[in-house]
């Protein structure tokens, strides 16, 4: 199991570091501009040792990340880690509401589907997803914000705070509906979540497009079963069949797509942040991979594998919660 | 049962987003709160700062030798120095230092801390220190030119034959800033001479002190009551990165913002109905530029350079989609800086352009590639130019790319034809002489202005550029650089375009923001709220 994990990290960094290395942008000039002289550019490009060989650079990089050294970002001028500790919070607030909202949402959505096969309902939750599916969620980000930011006036706008909220409530998680609570500021939190709610439904919304898919494919799986006329013909309520027997048989399956759902609800939020000024994960390493700010781009990749790989783990931990099957063969 | 419970799944989708009722929302009265790009800004150490985020905001942190104030944006004036005086040689300048002026920390600023601020720019080399190493000054000798004979006396002594406007000039800039001795040495760290510590905090004493720089998120600042010229009208000002223009846009419109930097134009457009924000112009001085490789034998060409010339459609461009944000101006110094001229010799005109190609032997025209940034409006203007080169024969096939990846192949000269811009450094013409004109190296290890980055090697060009820079007389001087930019408009190696100008949206309770021609002459102290 450490050796697997082991391994992935030494995959994924190596990747990264070659293909952040090719990329056509020149680091040294991100740093200093191009006006700055020829001496200036060369001193700095000796500092970050982008003229050493890529395998050397690379083997350097390593050792200092086998030390817990993740270097400095170039671009904010703080050691990576520390960023992360900043950036990442952002994110996974977004990302947990997000989740949550597709995951209540998303699954009732796809059971109601699978048993109205070719009905309206199932009409309705299939459109709904496909467009869920097919509108970019930059335009739907901005739809958003006109509409219940600025004509109705539901939610705050972009950013994760009013100014006069700022710097109030002391970090302790990183996730300012929390650390609010924790500090009793009640002002703070309502502000937090008005500023969350949106951009956590709108991403919400992408994820209930594909766990209802998901859901409603499954379902329709499972309900062809014997078992489930036979339950019925037990003279079992069709409530209980469908949303008990049949949904507990499907969960194994849910586990891991909502896993999955949670992995790209962290990297994939990068225009949901630049829409929503949201500073996070996403933002932040877009911006670095613009710069070829290498530490924070394989800090940032880093941190996503440690999440794949927790999420990995989280799911097998789960599964025999959900089906006895797993518990016994555990 | 099955279907009212489906009912009430459904109910439960309604938009989580109706469950919150959001508070008025207004800034507060004592801070200005602007949106921006920010995710340039990397320190704000004055001795390093040169990104455009943080030229606009360190401008408002830190005091210079001498500056040009929100006041009068035309007249150079003492900041950290009251007076000076200037060797009949134009070599020593001696300054005399305003009396009682304070730090953030409460401490006297002295000419001991000037000295240090300019000493460790030249020893640190980073960006900036190219403004002041051109004196001659270097890491060796800069203790002893730079002194402080006594707490308010600055003495220095330039190497270097320069005209003391120019000299005057440098010490304007961001790169004269003075920094408190005690608190950056205080903070050195492997003898940076402070430099980690002052990328994420401030010992100034001027109109603002850092209070906190959230990368890709926010900067606050807060008025300095010590600054020589009165506290700040506005306690605080915040900066908030909003990389969504339309995003800027909704939030200015809310009022959650006070001032909004990178809308576009039809953002703009569409606000300018609204009685509560107010749209200003500020003159700005960028110079829009085609750049052409003489490495190419055939730009290397003069008439063909001509032809080209002729073959862009500037005022159909400044009267459609650039309109009101952008004038035609054909030289390399724009208006606002000393020696600027109206010459304007250029326009669309086809035949002309291909009886200029015949002549050079094209009569069939030639492709021309075109390096751009996938931005607008860089984009637009290149669509421009490839259907007007179109009409005279000339094949444009645009590249566009990331404004960073086009700018490194200009610098390595890999170029066929560059559309880019370029802004001065500092008010003195020769900022842009010495880039435009001046070559004089074109070896491939020489730096790189863009008359080195477009191949173009004109011996008498130098000497005149060096004269220029050298006159002491300011109405010769003038003259000097008026000949100087005829010669380039006429021969050099670009398409010189247009002139910029800044657009600001704010609320309308909003005033007194003076954003300069330069980004290192932004005032966030002028600002009031009502």
């Amino acid at each position: 199991m450490l050796f697997s994990v082991a391994l992935t990290f030494l995959g994924l960094t190596c990747v990264t570091f070659f293909i952040g290395r090719i990329i056509p942008i020149d680091p040294v000039l991100a740093i200093v501009g191009d006006k700055a002289s020829r001496a200036t550019y060369e001193r700095v490009a000796a500092e970050i040792g982008v003229n050493l060989p890529i395998p050397v650079q690379y083997w350097r990089y390593l050792n200092k990340v086998l030390h817990a050294d993740f270097g400095v970002s170039l671009i904010t001028a703080h050691p990576v880690l520390e960023d992360m500790t900043r950036v990442f919070p952002a994110t996974m607030e977004l990302a947990l509401l997000a989740l949550f909202v597709g995951t209540v949402l998303g699954v009732p959505l796809g059971v109601v589907a699978a048993t109205h096969r070719g009905r309206w309902q199932d009409h309705v939750v299939r459109f709904g997803s496909l467009l869920g599916y097919s509108m970019p969620v930059f335009w739907l980000g901005l739809v958003g914000l006109l509409l219940f930011y600025a004509r109705l006036g539901w939610v705050e706008g972009p950013g994760r705070l009013d100014v006069s909220y700022d710097d109030i409530v002391p970090t302790v998680t990183g996730l300012i509906t929390i650390d609010s609570l924790i500090a009793g500021e009640s002002d703070v939190f309502w502000n937090a979540l008005s500023h969350l709610v949106l951009p956590a439904s709108i991403l919400g919304y992408l994820s209930l497009a594909y766990v209802a898919r998901m859901t409603r494919s499954f379902m329709l799986g499972q309900l062809r079963q014997e078992y489930v006329l036979a339950t019925l013909a037990k003279g079992l309520s069709p409530f209980r069949v469908v949303w008990v027997h049949a949904l507990g048989n499907v969960w194994v399956q849910l586990v891991t797509v909502i896993a999955l759902t949670f992995g790209s609800l962290l990297e994939g939020a990068v225009l949901t942040e630049t829409v929503f000024a949201w500073p996070g994960l996403g933002l932040y390493m877009k911006n670095s991979l613009f710069n070829a700010d290498l530490n924070a781009v394989l800090g940032g990749t880093m941190v996503i594998g440690v999440v794949y790989i927790f999420l990995n783990m989280l799911s097998d931990v789960i599964y025999p919660l959900v089906d006895p099957r797993a518990r016994s063969r555990g | 049962m099955l279907k009212r419970r489906a009912l009430m799944a459904s109910a439960a989708a309604l938009p989580l987003t109706s469950a919150i009722q959001a508070a008025w929302a207004a800034t507060p009265k004592d801070t200005v709160v602007f949106a921006s790009q920010i995710d340039d800004l990397i320190t704000f150490d004055p001795g390093e700062a040169y990104e455009i985020s943080a030229q606009i905001i360190a401008s408002s942190i830190y005091d210079r030798l001498v500056r040009y104030e929100a006041e009068d944006m035309t007249k150079l004036v003492g900041g950290v120095a009251e007076s000076w005086t200037v060797s009949p040689d134009a070599k020593t300048y001696t300054f005399t230092l305003r009396p009682n002026q304070k730090f953030e920390s409460g401490a006297t600023v002295t000419a001991d801390d000037m000295a240090f601020s300019l000493q460790r720019v030249v020893i640190m080399n980073k960006t900036p220190a190219f403004l002041l190493t051109q004196l001659g000054w270097n890491k060796d000798n800069v203790k002893s030119l730079i002194t402080a004979p006594d707490a308010s006396t600055l003495k220095f002594t330039i190497t270097e034959n320069f005209s003391p406007s120019l000299v005057l000039n440098l010490m304007a800039t961001v790169a004269a800033s003075v920094v408190e001795k005690k608190v950056a040495m205080a903070n050195e760290a492997n003898g940076d001479l402070g430099n980690t510590w002052l990328k994420t905090h401030s010992a100034t004493s001027g109109p603002y002190r850092l209070v906190s720089w959230k990368a890709n998120e926010s900067v606050t600042l807060e008025a300095n009551p010590g600054y020589h010229l009165g506290m700040a009208k506005t306690k605080r000002v915040v900066v908030r990165h909003v990389p969504e223009p339309g995003s800027q846009r909704l939030l200015l419109e809310k009022g959650d913002i006070d001032i909004a930097l990178s809308l576009q134009p039809d953002q703009l457009k569409a606000l300018a109905e609204n009685k509560d924000i107010n749209i200003e112009s500020f003159p700005y001085s960028g110079t829009w530029y085609i750049g052409l490789n003489l490495a190419d034998a055939r730009l290397k060409n003069p008439k063909v350079r001509l032809a080209l010339n002729y073959l862009v459609d500037y005022h159909g461009m400044a009267n459609t989609f650039l309109k009101g944000r952008f004038v035609v101006h054909q030289t390399f110094l724009p208006i606002g800086l000393s020696g600027a001229i109206a010459y304007d010799p250029y326009k669309l005109d086809i035949a002309k352009a291909k009886s200029l190609l015949a002549e050079a032997g094209y009569p069939d025209g030639f492709e021309l590639r075109l390096s751009t940034s996938n931005s607008s409006p860089e984009i637009d203007i290149a669509q421009s130019v490839q259907q007007t080169m179109g009409l005279g024969g000339v094949k444009v096939n645009i590249v566009a790319t990331d404004r960073k990846q086009m700018i490194a192949e200009f610098r390595a000269r890999k170029q066929m034809a560059t559309l880019l811009s370029w802004t001065p450094d500092y008010l003195d013409p020769h900022t842009n002489a010495s880039t435009f004109a001046f070559n004089d190296n074109d070896s491939d290890d020489a730096p790189h202005p863009l008359a080195w980055r477009c191949h173009y090697f004109d011996p008498a060009v130098n000497a005149k550029t060096t004269a220029a820079v050298q006159e002491i007389d300011p109405l010769k001087r003038k003259a000097m650089y008026e000949e100087l930019q005829k010669i380039i408009t006429d021969d050099g190696p670009y398409i010189l375009m247009f002139q910029p100008s800044n657009e600001v949206a704010s609320r309308a309770n909003v005033k007194g923001y003076k954003p300069g021609i330069v980004e290192d002459l932004y005032f966030f102290r002028t600002i009031t709220k009502s």
